[in-house]
């Protein structure tokens, strides 16, 4: 159990404190920094090139300069994570990718481009239509442009071989993830959503291999424990992430459990596997294919809501908390059809709004209490 | 074709009547109804004979005759958040209702949507295809992030022409007729062409075009760009413009004092209001981006040139083409001054909006003021704060005019 405290009371530090954590691994090893934002970069082509990808995802600020480039109904992570720009938080970084998934990140490319000159932007549009070979040529291309931005940053060439390396250690890191959350659902006691949380979290501002390394550990030691069962209740979540901390406090003061989530911000990132293939560039290129179930991938016949009515009966769950980032419209538009699936399969769904810079938590303390008191009673 | 002895106005009316009768009549009979984003490549439906319809047209009429709000309530009741796009609010719940206070447009059979102009058209055309259970044809256009659409852009849009082509044909159980493609590939070039003329007559002064006309005009080069009639009502517009030109005269009934560039989308319900307030004023509106918008001039048989057109469209394109764009526009339309819309329901443009706005003030130095509204949800809208930005722009104005005549002695 000490060795399970030890590794949860590591990551959880990197978690809390992501500047100071990049900032230790850049001085013990002289590599570069590359921000990525939200969502789905190909961290595989900047890892491949020796340096250290990390996660770019706002976090709690005061909005005051980005109010120059943003009226006040924008998504919160894309405030803050301006209003940190413009702030000069990001200078360390040697550059960022920002993909543009939703209308929001296009134009945070745009005033990226204005706003932070110091911090060079490297944009990529994922193409919707990545059902046609066409479509995957066009992805490959952007990624070339990416992997030759890389180059001249890091100033060595990417090799096929780093490359290949770089995929196989991402697709072990995904793995494990998925082998965490697994064991995060058998052992709520242990991996509280707090836990699991900085868990997932922690491996935005860490070495992927080191990080895997250590949650492999964590996971073996688990296995040690035994099973108990548990008498609160399981969630599941969904939407683009649940953040701030204090939120998560909230569902485990109320004795539930995080049995999966579907959340942008969390496995969403490592569900879908980079595929086999001879042609790294062009396997980085096909994972985007195989990517389905969020709501910034096109998908007219809409399965995330049966993805998730899967994964309800796959863990016993006995509620969805829809965490709506506020200002979202891609999970806003999603929401109506989530609801009424969600109604139809009889599984409790909870709408809860999420704001970076929410002030208080109240309203979402009694909201939360309600939910899982009426779910208990069910 | 209709007959020729209309004047534009009537003929304009004549021609959207005759748009949703095409529809009705085509659904009664089993034919195909298609629904559409405003700029896809309608040439592709035109050419197998599908009626088109336009649910951003549709959803624009019933907020100018004020029926936007029991629609928009019946959406929110469905769990769409008001903080979405409007139009999509509205034709989510006529979907439903099939009941407005505007023409009824018969339900799809497919749908096409082009993302050109915001990706919210993904998931709002994602939810339609689910929920009625019809085929989707996709054209997704990569953003822009630079000034130009790259080759590879270009070769991914035509893979889904290709690809858009096949689904038609499986929809419409018969080839596709590429010499008829052709056809409509000249016609709504040639009909993009006379629109970009008619609109560009603004520029002179005094300005015959009433600019708030255009919002009417834009009606027809969304739904019949593809079809002759529109080519023949454009032109009817020039020669209207031209005859006062002439003349001296104007459509605009009020001596035109000031001459501005509106940006963004009409506050549908509000029109009349806000017409009234700029014409106190003597204000008329002759530049705005509309004439740009349905631009997609390319050759016949070009499709390259047809793939980079509808990839050009402005709303695709980042700020450095944005500003540059207005800033031709106030140049070329000699505008004393600009209005911009922060339109509560279009995030990709408003998000732009503010570092377009210092770039274009800098580059022109004209003044400008900024009003919150929304393009169809009345809630979002205030006529004292569009009243007194108004005024503000006039005191603006007046004093950049009192200065140049005191240049000029």
């Amino acid at each position: 159990m000490d060795k399970i405290l030890t590794i949860i009371s590591e990551l959880k530090e990197v978690a809390d404190y992501p500047a100071q954590a990049i900032k230790k691994q850049m001085n013990a090893t002289g590599k570069k920094a590359v921000g990525c934002l939200p969502v789905y970069c190909p961290e595989e082509i900047i890892y491949a090139a020796n340096m250290l990808p990390v996660g770019i995802w706002g976090g709690q600020t005061t909005i005051s300069k980005a109010n120059k480039y943003f009226p006040a109904f924008a998504c919160s992570i894309m405030q803050s994570v301006m209003e940190l720009s413009l702030n000069g938080v990001y200078d360390d970084l040697a550059t960022v990718i920002i993909p543009s998934p939703c209308d929001t990140l296009k134009t945070v490319v745009q005033n990226w481009i204005s706003g932070v000159p110091q911090v060079k932007c490297i944009p990529i549009v994922h193409p919707q239509m990545s059902r046609i070979e066409e479509g995957v040529i066009y992805l490959q291309t952007e990624y070339e442009r990416v992997k030759k931005e890389m180059e001249a940053i890091s100033g060595q060439k990417i090799t096929n071989e780093a490359l290949t390396k770089s995929i196989e250690i991402y697709n072990q890191y995904r793995q494990t993830m998925r082998e965490f959350t697994e064991f995060a659902a058998v052992y709520p006691e242990v991996i509280s959503p707090v836990v699991r949380h900085a868990v997932i979290k922690s491996a935005f501002f860490m070495d992927k291999a080191e990080h895997m390394a250590m949650v492999k550990e964590l996971i073996a030691e688990l296995g040690k424990l035994p099973v108990k069962e548990w008498n609160g209740s399981k969630l599941i979540l969904t939407g683009i992430m649940f953040e701030p901390a204090n939120l998560i406090e909230i569902i485990e003061e109320n004795r539930a459990a995080i049995v999966a989530d579907d959340l942008a911000h969390e496995s969403r990132l490592f569900r879908t596997d980079v595929p086999e293939g001879n042609d790294p560039m062009e396997r980085l290129a096909r994972q985007w294919q195989h990517m389905k179930g969020c709501s910034l991938v096109y998908d007219p016949k809409k399965n995330r809501g049966q993805m998730i009515i899967e994964q309800v009966k796959k863990t016993g769950a006995n509620g969805v908390v829809m965490c709506m980032m506020k200002f979202c419209d891609p999970e806003e538009f999603d929401y109506p059809i989530l609801k009424k699936e969600m109604e139809a399969a009889g599984i409790p769904m909870l709408y809860l709004e999420i704001d970076q810079q929410m002030q208080s938590v109240e309203q979402a303390r009694t909201r939360i209490q309600s939910f899982a008191e009426m779910i208990a009673n069910r | 074709m209709v007959s020729e002895k209309l004047n534009s106005k009537q003929l304009l009316n004549q021609l959207t009547q005759k748009h949703y009768n095409d529809a009705k009549a085509a659904k009664e009979r089993g034919g195909l109804v298609a629904w559409s984003t405003s700029v896809a490549p309608q040439e592709l439906c035109e050419t197998m004979g599908i009626e088109v319809l336009y649910p951003e047209n549709h959803a624009a009429a019933i907020g100018a005759k004020g029926g936007a709000i029991p629609l928009l309530e019946y959406s929110e009741g469905n769990g769409y958040s008001i903080d979405l796009c409007s139009y999509a609010r509205i034709n989510l719940a006529y979907m439903e209702t099939e009941d407005c206070c505007f023409e009824n447009m018969p339900l799809p059979d497919l749908i096409i949507c082009c993302n050109n102009i915001c990706n919210t058209l993904i998931k709002w055309y994602e939810n339609i295809a689910r929920e009625l259970n019809i085929p989707m044809i996709m054209i997704d256009v990569p953003f822009n992030h630079d000034y130009e659409v790259s080759q590879e852009r270009i070769d991914y849009i035509k893979g889904q022409f290709k690809e858009a082509i096949w689904q038609l044909e499986e929809i419409c159980g018969r080839p596709f007729d590429y010499q008829r493609f052709e056809e409509v590939m000249k016609i709504s070039a040639e009909s993009a062409k006379t629109w970009k003329y008619a609109m560009g007559l603004a520029s002179n002064v005094p300005s015959p075009l009433n600019g708030f006309n255009i919002f009417n005009y834009m009606a027809l080069i969304v739904c019949m760009r593809g079809k002759p009639e529109s080519i023949q009502l454009f032109k009817l517009v020039a020669q209207e413009l031209e005859e006062l030109i002439e003349n001296g005269g104007s459509q605009f009934p009020a001596k035109e004092e000031y001459r501005v560039m509106w940006e963004g989308i009409a506050c549908w319900p509000f029109l009349g209001h806000n017409f009234k307030t700029l014409k106190k004023y003597g204000i008329n509106v002759v530049g705005s981006t509309y004439p740009d918008a349905w631009a997609l001039i390319y050759d016949a048989n070009d499709l390259d040139g047809m793939a980079r057109a509808y990839a050009s469209v402005m709303n695709n394109c980042g700020v450095d083409y944005q500003s540059d764009l207005r800033t031709r526009i106030i140049k070329d339309f000699k505008c004393d001054g600009a209005i911009y819309h922060m339109n509560r329901s279009c995030k990709l443009m408003d998000f732009m909006q503010f570092e377009m706005q210092r770039r274009v003030a800098e580059n022109t130095g004209v003044p400008y003021v900024v009003f919150d509204g929304d393009q169809t949800d009345p809630r979002n809208f205030a006529q004292a704060q569009f009243e007194t930005k108004v005024q503000a722009l006039v005191e603006m104005m007046e004093q950049n005019k009192a200065a140049k005549n005191e240049e000029v002695k």
